[in-house]
């Protein structure tokens, strides 16, 4: 990479949080253009950008929207995505404090293209000073009518209403989202029907996740064709890397899509403190499965590349450790989230999710059988597949990698039985 | 009962929503917010006000980790322990709150002025070790800054 990225999404503006600031930098002109153009052709123009979803599926946008009926008697709901609590994940937080209107207009552009009338935005409980950024950032919009009734004059009219989680990661899975929305449990949904058919209130909904809609204004600003030449070609676009752990400068770096882990390590983070060597990388979330660090090398973060490597992009926040990690911690930690996290409505996942961990915590206190790694393996496969929502897999594939590419830790952890004296020579 | 600002407040949320039972996690958050916790009878009054079964009130209540239903203590002090911030000490700073306050994880502090808990990712991971108060993110914690941020509450 020899040119200096241009950024997008969290460009270097001073104060664009502010909506003057943000309108002097070419704010709410996406918006002014797609109210020009026809719905579809807002939709065809995100398909042709190949914008894929930021949210951990990597699904195409674009896609996505022409799911949603154009015929139809029943409102239309969007429900933008910004639960952000998959660990290691801080990017969509940066958007709310430093970016919140290009969330915004990427909202009411969505809403065009989709002819809906309502959107949800739904944000994780504990994120309540950026919930108030969010709130002031939308009654700025209101009172200068790019969000409301007949936005810039137009004919369109559509609503943002900002909607407080209560702290369950679940919430982040789509169809609990809007169990959560309809002021339910948080128990995820039998798909199909799908969303589009069925989703809140039984209406036709698409779920877009946070930073996935902040990517909407770019292409219409720019046009499919030149924002599909950002990054990885089948998996375009700016895309905001979390970087936590063992490095340097851990924080939210914006970058095409594309750029080797390693230069998101060493350039962008800065390297491991001390030069040590890198003993794995969870790349996506701590969902995503883990990678040795014999394993980064050619690795890029963009669908295809990560698919390679053995993992996947999820939602981009990477979990870097150093050679004096325990991964046995690591992986029994990461197992107590999803044991905490499990909804409890599909016994696998319920049951197993908490086997998983138990059996993992008697490796982290050296008290493990050998047979026990693999009782995980076991457990982990009879989770995975067997659930309603991918939380059962979340849980299993941390677990199911970290026994394939490190399974000399687990055995390092085993119980040697202690060697039993048959008679005493002294005696 | 709720205060007539809140009262309005749940009119202008009625709105927005093409449903009451939309309103429980809203107003739920309004009650904690008001009451300090959301005791039993605040839920019956809860699910009266949005004509939904006091059931279903208790079982949103109990999903949901941040709803509490028994008093917490005056700061509620929530310590991520998740990966990326044990990768960077976060055990160290448990043991120093627990040390300091003297109270365990989960526990409240007899004076009510403390409580003490462990939560999970709070998107803080690259300002790790953290822990929040009421909406307050603390980050890049020592256990010199925790002392300074503890001695400044009171």
């Amino acid at each position: 990479m020899n040119e200096v990225m241009e950024t997008y999404i969290l460009p270097d503006i001073k104060d664009l949080h502010k909506l003057d600031v943000y309108e002097a930098n070419g704010g709410y002109k996406a918006l002014r253009k797609a109210l020009g153009m026809k719905p579809e052709e807002v939709t065809d123009e995100v398909k042709k950008s190949n914008l894929r979803g930021r949210g951990g599926a990597c699904f195409p946008t674009g896609l996505k929207w022409t799911f949603m009926p154009k015929q139809t008697t029943k409102p239309k709901y969007l429900c933008v995505n910004g639960d952000e609590s998959e660990p290691g994940t801080f990017k969509d937080r940066q958007i709310f404090e430093l970016n919140p209107h290009l969330l915004l207009e990427g909202t009411v552009i969505a809403c065009y293209a989709m002819g809906i009338t309502t959107a949800y935005l739904y944000i994780r409980g504990e994120y309540g000073k950026w919930i108030r950024m969010m709130e002031k950032a939308l009654a700025d919009a209101y009172a200068k009518g790019y969000v409301g009734e007949k936005i810039l004059g137009s004919e369109f009219t559509t609503n943002v209403v900002i909607h407080k989680g209560a702290g369950a990661y679940i919430c982040g899975e789509e169809s609990s989202l809007m169990n959560s929305i309809e002021g339910e449990r948080g128990y995820p949904r039998v798909k199909p029907p799908f969303p589009a058919q069925n989703g809140l209130w039984g209406c036709p909904t698409t779920i877009n996740n946070v930073e996935t809609i902040s990517n909407v204004p770019l292409i219409i600003n720019n046009g499919w064709e030149r924002y599909s030449k950002i990054g990885a070609p089948k998996h375009p676009g700016p895309i905001l890397v979390g970087v936590s752990g063992h490095v340097n400068k851990p924080g939210v770096y914006e970058m095409p899509t594309g750029v080797p882990l390693l230069e998101i390590i060493h350039k962008y983070a800065q390297g491991i403190p001390g030069n040590k060597a890198i003993k794995a990388v969870i790349p996506g979330g701590s969902s995503t499965m883990i990678l040795r660090g014999d394993q980064l090398e050619g690795a890029k973060m963009d669908a295809d590349s990560m698919k390679a490597a053995g993992s996947s992009v999820g939602t981009a926040g990477m979990i870097v450790m150093d050679e004096d990690t325990d991964l046995i911690k690591v992986i029994t930690r990461i197992s107590k989230f999803y044991y905490h996290e499990s909804c409890g409505q599909c016994t696998p996942c319920r049951e197993g999710t908490g086997w998983l961990w138990k059996v993992l915590k008697r490796f982290e206190n050296n008290d493990a059988r050998r047979e026990d790694i693999d009782l995980l393996m076991d457990v982990a496969n009879n989770i995975e597949g067997n659930t309603i929502c991918a939380l059962g897999d979340a849980a299993a594939w941390p677990v199911q990698s970290m026994i394939r590419r490190f399974r000399d830790e687990f055995e390092k952890r085993v119980k040697v039985a202690e060697p039993r004296m048959l008679a005493d020579a002294s005696a | 009962m709720f205060t007539e600002e809140n009262l309005k407040k749940i009119e202008e949320l009625k709105k927005k929503y093409p449903t009451t039972q939309a309103l429980v996690l809203p107003v739920l958050w309004m009650a904690q917010e008001q009451f300090g916790h959301i005791s039993n009878d605040t839920m019956k009054y809860v699910a009266q006000l949005l004509n939904v079964p006091y059931g279903h009130i208790l079982g949103v209540v109990t999903f949901y980790t941040m709803y509490h239903s028994k008093p917490i203590g005056k700061h509620h002090i929530e310590v991520c322990t998740n990966v990326s911030c044990m990768l960077r000490g976060s055990a160290k700073i448990v043991e120093h709150l627990e040390h300091r306050l003297g109270v365990e994880i989960g526990q409240t502090s007899p004076d009510m002025k403390w409580t003490l808990s462990e939560v999970e990712c709070m998107g803080s991971c690259g300002t790790a070790p953290m822990f929040a108060i009421g909406e307050e993110y603390y980050e890049n914690l020592s256990t010199e800054k925790v002392d300074k941020i503890l001695s400044e509450l009171t």
